[in-house]
């Protein structure tokens, strides 16, 4: 067994209103901020993953970022690793 | 005899006290379904009350449904039994999948809790069998997630389906807009309450349960509790719902 560090990112899916982006959005001319449009907020969460290779430990990653981290009505998610951090473990 | 209608109480509930009583004035014995208990204690409906089930964390109501509790909860609507789920609960019915759409954050981002104006769009269901002749009623939200969505098609097929059963509405009865103030969140099509396809499991955003005596504010609330309490009698005695479909149908649909 091995640990593999993921991270999964969650954003709304197009067209899906974000107030929170739009208020991220319209609080930049405040500092001074131009050019910057089409903000989406999501969520980005980490996590470790024993399993015997890279594929499995995927394969579960998957499964919870479908079942619970996100609601696939209303958000997308896409899977990446996150090398470095495993060592950290907390 | 009074029925017996299950109260879930999950870790952040926090208007299970109001459903206790709402239900006791609605004429029922109230009983506490623990979230970490998976028998139902013999009731005949089961509301799912408002608060911040586990804080809320990650979304709305996502975490509540992997309880134990739920499964039965689950169980019992697969069977037929009326289930109800306000605010906090309606959105664990959402995440759950027992009934279609999601709760969003509301779109002017603030929690909003005042008095709203509801429709009932059908008379003929189990949450709303009581409200013969009652106008707008009125009753308070309080929320910070009770945005509906769904995508135009399915908004569309519930419209046609006779699934929406409460909208917000503005004080000339009509139809609230996602823009105007008296749609408290911005729901589309103004959709406060929904109801699944077999009919017999609904949630909505507002507080019926606060609104069940005049000396709350208003009594408006109390039709759709005594909706509830007749539906769960009528499921005690008969093992079946007015108002609903037919598993085969729903699953022919």
């Amino acid at each position: 067994m091995s640990a593999y560090r993921f991270a999964v990112n969650v954003t709304p899916k197009p067209g899906i209103l974000d107030p929170q982006g739009r208020a991220v959005e319209r609080s930049l001319p405040h500092l001074g901020i131009e050019g910057v449009s089409a903000v989406r907020v999501g969520r980005r969460v980490e996590l470790t993953v024993d399993a015997d290779d890279e594929a499995a430990a995927r394969a579960v990653v998957e499964t919870l970022a479908s079942e619970l981290l996100s609601n696939p009505l209303i958000e997308a998610y896409r899977v990446e690793r996150a090398a470095d951090a495993a060592a950290v473990g907390s | 005899m009074s029925v017996r209608v299950g109260v879930v109480l999950f870790p952040g509930s926090n208007r299970d006290i109001d459903a206790i009583n709402g239900l006791t004035v609605a004429g029922a014995e109230p009983v506490i379904l623990w979230h970490e208990q998976a028998d139902l204690d013999g009731v005949s409906a089961i509301l799912l009350p408002g608060g911040f089930a586990y804080g809320d964390y990650l979304r709305a109501g996502v975490i509540a449904r992997f309880s134990p509790v739920m499964r039965s909860v689950a169980a019992f609507a697969g069977r037929g039994g009326p289930v109800l789920g306000i605010c906090n609960g309606f959105q664990v019915l959402a995440e759950a999948g027992l009934v279609p759409g999601a709760l969003l954050r509301n779109r002017g981002l603030r929690f909003v809790c005042r008095q709203v104006s509801l429709r009932a769009e059908h008379l003929d269901t189990p949450f709303t069998r009581e409200l013969a002749g009652a106008g707008p009623l009125r009753m308070p939200v309080a929320h910070g997630e009770g945005c509906y969505f769904a995508d135009d098609a399915t908004l569309d097929a519930l419209e046609a389906d006779g699934r929406v059963l409460w909208r917000y509405v503005g004080e000339d009865g009509e139809v609230a807009a996602p823009d105007e103030r008296a749609n408290p969140n911005g729901s589309l099509r103004g959709i406060a309450g929904v109801r699944n396809a077999a009919g017999n499991v609904a949630g909505l955003m507002p507080h019926p349960e606060t609104a069940v005596e005049s000396i709350l504010g208003s009594d408006d609330g109390l039709g759709i509790l005594r909706s509830l309490v007749v539906s769960a009698r009528e499921y005690a005695q008969t093992g079946e719902l007015s108002g609903v479909r037919a598993a085969a149908a729903v699953a022919a649909s």
